[in-house]
């Protein structure tokens, strides 16, 4: 039994068919004011002590899946359970159980202190003040801002202020964690001392669950023990990092930098080549092939020599999470979040 | 650590200390920028002095410089609820803040209270500030001498005036900027059939008692019939006022319950709590 009594058996996610659409306004675009659906039937299971990352584009659902889990949103029609609670009719008991942290986060009150704005948030999940400071001082310590405890929030940097955030949403110890793409605009050494903490915490804390939404796969593969690729408020794929790669196996994956590449290069017809994308890199152009077997590389280094490009490297890849996301949706992900208006 | 099993005296406890926690910020602020200190008692004070020069001018009877006094006083109270409080909603929803508020079990109410709990410190400074300035300034001789009644009238008018709030407050978990121009909207009018700065009953039987809506109407009212007793025209006996009092009480606590209940629903229903889904 947990905390609040509940079997450990029971899920720490469970959603059943859940839909959730918006409403719209009648406009010359939108002459019908037809509704937009953010999800779209989700089903899905996370077991406590798992890891779950949801990877897809901007606007594909994710932070709306995180908002109905946390009671933010109604669901439309289905059913989500967080620790085996509605999170319609049991919004208040969901809530003794949760913390959340978004991205970009600026909540709280840029004149207090770190270690005041975080005591005011103790506050609200009841903490003692002695032990919520000790709390406080011991997770600030293991996130790097223990020096930086006594300034002021206004005066933090987004990276620093990240970690402040993450501090608030591991102070109250949470059955589940909803991370909504905590480490978007930090620099790498942020990002990193984020994701290192979040690992260690879950791991060191069997029963206890992360929900983590993102749209870097890096950050995915790294961290999660299940990933649901979610795409126009629908699942695609639902499986380990590993599993999804497997599903991705089917020819090989090729990584080649060149001199910049133009509309005159067409790859996509060259025999073997199931997918050629192109993408500006440092003044050079870098290519991701997926073929259907390693002869097909032949072809396509004939092809960049019939048309006087250099190759600078070429290296054979494992096939990642990209290339999944590629395969169940038809376009990397920079290209969906670019069709949506970009991150 | 952990979140344990809530008992209602632990729950009861959890409010207080949520109250506390988001009172803090105001109090920390008050004492961090003390520009406030200026902008929320000279500046009152000036508004309050060009009542008074009017009805120095008018050769008014000058226990309406009491009135006026009082008002003034009492004015920031309403703007303690209608700004520190409900329209906070507001910023905080723009700053990201409510959407916590929102998923943390505390509770919205206990939210609200540390906020105007937090707001009281200047509230209270700028009205007394109004008070003993304004007094000394006008020589206004006051003759209160059923002080428990008065501070039973303040203190029921002041639980009725927050029940008020809360009802306000909960408009913004649903709407922005349309709440926002409603509290606007509110101000004046307030100012004016509450009467602030003359006796409502000046107004007319009726239209007082439409005012009386407002728990400051009748709060003042029978405020300035304790503290200028047998001039001041009362719009009703001073224990019909605190009665009356007493029911709006009572009333905008049951409203505040079933307004936060409602609009929470209706905001989760329409995505508002959140500028970002």
């Amino acid at each position: 039994m947990d905390r609040g009594g509940r079997a450990m058996t029971v899920p720490a996610i469970e959603t059943q068919d859940l839909v959730r659409t918006y409403r719209t306004k009648r406009s010359p675009h939108n002459p019908e004011a037809a509704p937009v659906v953010a999800l779209d039937g989700i089903t899905l299971t996370v077991p406590r002590g798992e890891f779950f990352g949801l990877l897809g584009p901007n606007g594909a659902g994710k932070t709306t899946l995180i908002k109905v889990l946390v009671t933010l949103l109604l669901p439309t029609s289905g059913r989500a359970n967080v620790v085996g609670l509605d999170v319609v009719t049991q919004a208040q008991a969901v809530r003794e159980r949760i913390s959340m942290v978004s991205g970009g986060e600026h909540s709280g009150y840029g004149l207090l202190t770190v270690r005041e704005q975080l005591w005011m948030f103790s506050q609200f999940y009841g903490l003692p003040t002695g032990p919520a400071l000790t709390r406080i001082d011991d997770l600030l310590k293991v996130v790097g801002l223990y020096d930086e405890r006594h300034r002021r929030v206004s005066a933090l940097s987004s990276g620093m202020r990240q970690k402040m955030n993450m501090v608030r949403g591991l102070l109250p110890d949470p059955d589940v964690l909803f991370l909504d793409e905590p480490t978007v605009g930090l620099d790498v050494g942020a990002a990193r001392d984020i994701r290192t903490y979040i690992k260690t915490w879950v791991h060191d804390r069997p029963n206890r669950s992360i929900l983590l939404t993102t749209h870097y796969m890096h950050e995915a593969e790294e961290l999660c023990d299940r990933v649901a690729i979610i795409h126009k408020g629908r699942i695609v794929a639902c499986d380990t990092p590993a599993a999804l790669r497997q599903r991705a196996a089917g020819g090989t994956y090729f990584v080649l930098t060149t001199e910049p590449l133009d509309g005159a290069v067409t790859l996509q017809d060259v025999a073997g080549v199931d997918r050629a994308d192109v993408r500006p890199l440092d003044g050079k152009s870098e290519l991701r092939l997926h073929l259907r077997d390693d002869g097909a590389i032949a072809s396509v280094v004939q092809t960049l020599a019939a048309h006087q490009r250099r190759i600078f490297s070429l290296q054979k890849v494992e096939p990642t999470l990209e290339e999944v996301f590629v395969q169940m949706v038809g376009q990397r992900l920079e290209e969906a979040d670019e069709r949506r208006g970009g991150p | 650590m952990s979140v344990q099993t809530l008992t209602p005296a632990r729950g009861a406890a959890r409010t207080i200390r949520a109250m506390l926690g988001r009172s803090y910020p105001r109090i920390i602020g008050a004492n961090r920028e003390r520009s406030w200190l200026f902008y929320d008692t000279v500046l009152p004070l000036l508004g309050t002095v060009a009542f008074v020069y009017v009805y120095k001018a008018l050769g008014a009877p000058e226990r309406f410089i009491g009135y006026v006094i009082m008002g003034g006083a009492t004015t920031a109270f309403w703007l303690n609820v209608m700004w520190s409080m409900a329209a906070q909603f507001y910023w905080d929803k723009q700053g990201g803040n409510l959407e916590l508020y929102m998923v943390v079990p505390c509770g919205v109410p206990a939210i609200l209270l540390g906020m105007s709990l937090g707001g009281m410190v200047a509230t209270v400074l700028r009205a007394i500030a109004i008070v003993l300035l304004g007094s000394w300034l006008f020589h206004v001789d006051y003759s209160l001498v059923q002080i428990p009644l008065f501070v039973l009238v303040f203190a029921v008018a002041i639980v009725a005036l927050y029940g008020l709030g809360v009802t306000f407050a909960s408009l913004f978990l649903l709407w922005g900027r349309e709440a926002w121009h409603t509290a606007n909207l509110f101000m004046e009018p307030v100012f004016l059939v509450s009467g602030f700065y003359f006796p409502v009953s000046a107004l007319g039987f009726w239209v007082g008692m439409g005012a009386s809506i407002i728990p400051l109407t009748l709060a003042l009212d029978a405020m300035r019939q304790l503290l200028f007793p047998s001039v001041h025209p009362g719009l009703l006996p001073v224990s019909w006022e605190l009665g009356i009092l007493v029911g709006l009480a009572a009333l905008f606590i049951v409203v505040a319950r079933l307004s936060l209940k409602k609009m929470e629903f209706l905001a989760r229903r329409e995505g508002r709590l959140s500028l970002r889904f």
